[in-house]
């Protein structure tokens, strides 16, 4: 399997509407995202910034627009990883159970190990026979993050990843976005607001009322793009 | 406005004409006299009925494929159409058979078919009051419709195969029996009447439902401003 | 991944899950049995006339548990979104499908054939020798269940009044399957058992026509 840096994913919203009856969640987006850029989205509730990034991992079509994503590696299928709200785990299985079997769907060569390890690192290996239906917010919140890393993404979808995270998860986790970032992948988190997380980001674009309205690109400073204050 | 008007009065004349021509045109049936006129009307609506589901399953693929809001608006409008059909003949056959073999329901093949095809398409409708955000409704009920379209063959051939295990009285002759010679242009003009009517009905509703969506367009945009 | 791969994967975890708990199963054969004893207050059910109206109501049974058994198997991926988690993992979402329809046709065909020996003692149906046809007819007519039943519970997962949604688009719709195994089962039960080919012909048509719907459709009645 490749590693992030042999395959760069660029994403390209032109014109997005997204439309749930009357309620615009994302309205005439246009947004490109370069290879290995890390970008925050930053926005209030209902900004659009959850659609966005279910858009951007093809969970939801837009209802008019397109969205286009370049690869600049032949033979490879880049995949994506998906942390939400929600955590996309089974509560009935174990940690490592879930990892196990989202692992052998995906096709990653040596699961065990690759599981084993992802489970130490989130510093889930103690608890990896336990049931998900027993974990914490923040433990399951690790699960989650260790599933989409599973298959070596090259495109990291992040919904407030920091979410119920103790600061000693909060650190290891800017440790492996760091890394992650450094390595070619390209990351989109939705945040909201100014944080520890934020700083990772090598570019930040505002949401409001499903459209973009600040950009650092266009030089506006990562700090107005990202506090609340002057919307 | 002519057009609407234009196409209401050629449907409703020849249904009117279509009726004169069973009750007045069309040759005396040998064992069941004028009972068995009722044959124009129940036959014909049940063709037009199955041609107004036809239209809709195509509408309904069409939808999936296109997301044209206009294919929901005709899906929609013919499953209604067809259901007032299918309604109509659900009534008819019992108003026949009565007199006829002195019961209402015979579990006849056809007859019963039908219910079964009416059930699944009251369903499709129940399905769509139940889905509140359009797009969503509109391809849940377009995919259900096509789910429920291509099991109607199947209906008809099991139900049929059934009778044939446990015979009973057959309401208007069986799929052999062909129409006597002098009956045949009353009939085949009662079915264009029929469908006349039906295509009349349909763009009635489907104008209705047009004139929804667009309340629905209006309405978004008021509210994004 | 490759399609069969993946559909096997998802269908190993979905009956390991199940045999954990066993909740579905239990109940599903439980409700089976409560359905039929109360089929049988009805008529008499030691007259030969049994023999007509048993396997009709056994068939009835089944279809009326199926609707209710077959609700959990989207609502559940619901519960923690896992459904997009199978979404992002497959190559080809007809895998979900594929899986989710040999889970439930599984359990299906397991109340089934333990419902079989009880129902034989309840209405004294002799069926010995004709084990196969009825085997057959049971794995047939399950799978369409399955089939039609696994499509629409994604259907009804998404609109509102859902528990009593799915017994309502799917019990018209399965028609042809309660008519075809009833009339195959009173065959093979009958005192001079007779295998129908034509009903198992129904059933195969069914189950072919409706499996290259959910291929063809399928990824949509997925989408958000």
């Amino acid at each position: 399997m490749a590693s992030p840096a042999e395959c760069k994913v660029g994403l390209r919203f032109e014109k997005v509407d997204k439309r749930y009856g009357t309620v615009y969640a994302l309205r005439n987006l246009t947004l490109t995202i370069a290879p290995g850029e890390c970008v925050a989205l930053a926005g209030r509730n209902g900004s659009g910034k959850t659609t966005l990034l279910r858009i951007a991992a093809n969970l939801t079509r837009p209802t008019r627009g397109s969205l286009s994503f370049s690869e600049s590696t032949e033979n490879q299928n880049p995949h994506t990883g998906f942390v939400a709200h929600a955590t996309m785990v089974y509560d009935e299985l174990t940690a490592e159970e879930n990892l196990l079997f989202f692992a052998k769907l995906l096709g990653v060569t040596k699961r065990k190990e690759r599981v084993a390890e992802l489970l130490f690192e989130v510093g889930l290996g103690e608890r990896k026979d336990s049931l998900v239906r027993t974990f914490s917010r923040g433990m399951r919140q690790r699960v989650a993050i260790a599933r989409a890393l599973l298959a070596n993404p090259s495109l990291l979808l992040f919904d407030e990843p920091a979410t119920g995270l103790d600061p000693e998860a909060t650190t290891w986790l800017i440790g492996r976005l760091r890394t992650l970032r450094d390595s070619g992948c390209t990351i989109v988190m939705s945040l909201h607001g100014e944080s520890e997380v934020a700083r990772l980001a090598t570019r930040a674009v505002r949401l409001e009322a499903g459209s973009v309205v600040a950009d650092t690109r266009a030089g506006t400073t990562f700090q107005s793009v990202l506090s609340f204050t002057g919307s | 406005m002519a057009k609407r008007v234009v196409l209401c009065a050629a449907a409703v004349l020849l249904v009117i004409a279509a009726a004169y021509a069973s009750f007045f045109i069309a040759p005396e049936e040998r064992t069941m006299g004028d009972l068995q006129r009722i044959f124009y009307f129940h036959v014909s609506c049940a063709w037009a009925g199955l041609t107004a589901f036809l239209i809709g399953f195509a509408s309904n693929l069409l939808y999936v494929w296109k997301r044209n809001e206009k294919y929901d608006w005709l899906g929609v409008t013919c499953a209604e159409v067809g259901v007032a059909f299918t309604t109509i003949v659900l009534i008819s056959g019992p108003i026949w058979a009565k007199p006829a073999w002195g019961i209402y329901w015979t579990w006849d093949a056809r007859l019963t078919s039908t219910f079964v095809l009416w059930l699944l398409y009251i369903s499709y409708l129940l399905l769509r009051t139940l889905v509140e955000e359009p797009n969503r409704r509109a391809l849940l009920s377009a995919l259900f419709g096509i789910f429920a379209f291509i099991d109607v063959p199947i209906v008809f051939g099991a139900i049929r195969w059934w009778r044939t295990q446990h015979p009973a009285p057959v309401i208007m002759g069986g799929p052999n029996s062909g129409l006597a010679p002098g009956m045949r242009p009353t009939f085949y003009f009662a079915v264009l009447a029929m469908h006349l009517f039906m295509w009349f009905l349909i763009s009635e509703r489907y104008a209705l439902e047009k004139l929804r969506g667009e309340v629905e367009v209006l309405r978004r945009e008021a509210e994004a401003s | 991944m490759g399609l069969l791969s993946n559909a096997a994967a998802l269908l190993g975890k979905e009956v390991r899950t199940e045999f954990r708990s066993r909740e579905l199963l239990s109940t599903t054969i439980v409700f089976v049995l409560i359905v039929v004893v109360l089929f049988s207050f009805t008529f008499d059910p030691t007259t030969n006339e049994s023999h007509r109206f048993g396997p009709g109501l056994l068939w009835l049974a089944f279809l009326f548990a199926a609707s209710l058994m077959l609700q959990p198997c989207f609502l559940r991926e619901q519960t923690n979104d896992t459904l997009s988690a199978l979404r992002l993992a497959v190559s080809d979402p007809f895998a979900i499908f594929l899986a989710k329809i040999g889970a439930n046709t599984l359990f299906l065909l397991l109340t089934e054939l333990l419902m079989l020996p009880v129902f034989a003692a309840l209405f004294n149906v002799n069926f010995r020798g004709q084990l196969p046809g009825i085997l057959l007819t049971f794995l047939l007519g399950s799978l369409g269940i399955s089939t039609a039943g696994t499509a629409l519970a994604a259907i009804s997962a998404q609109a509102r009044m859902r528990e009593l949604l799915l017994p309502l688009l799917l019990l018209p719709l399965l028609a042809p399957i309660l008519v075809a195994s009833t009339e195959v089962t009173v065959g093979l039960m009958s005192a001079d058992p007779a295998m129908q080919w034509k009903g198992i012909g129904f059933l195969a048509v069914f189950d072919v026509v409706f499996l290259t719907a959910l291929w063809l459709f399928g990824e949509y009645l997925l989408e958000e």
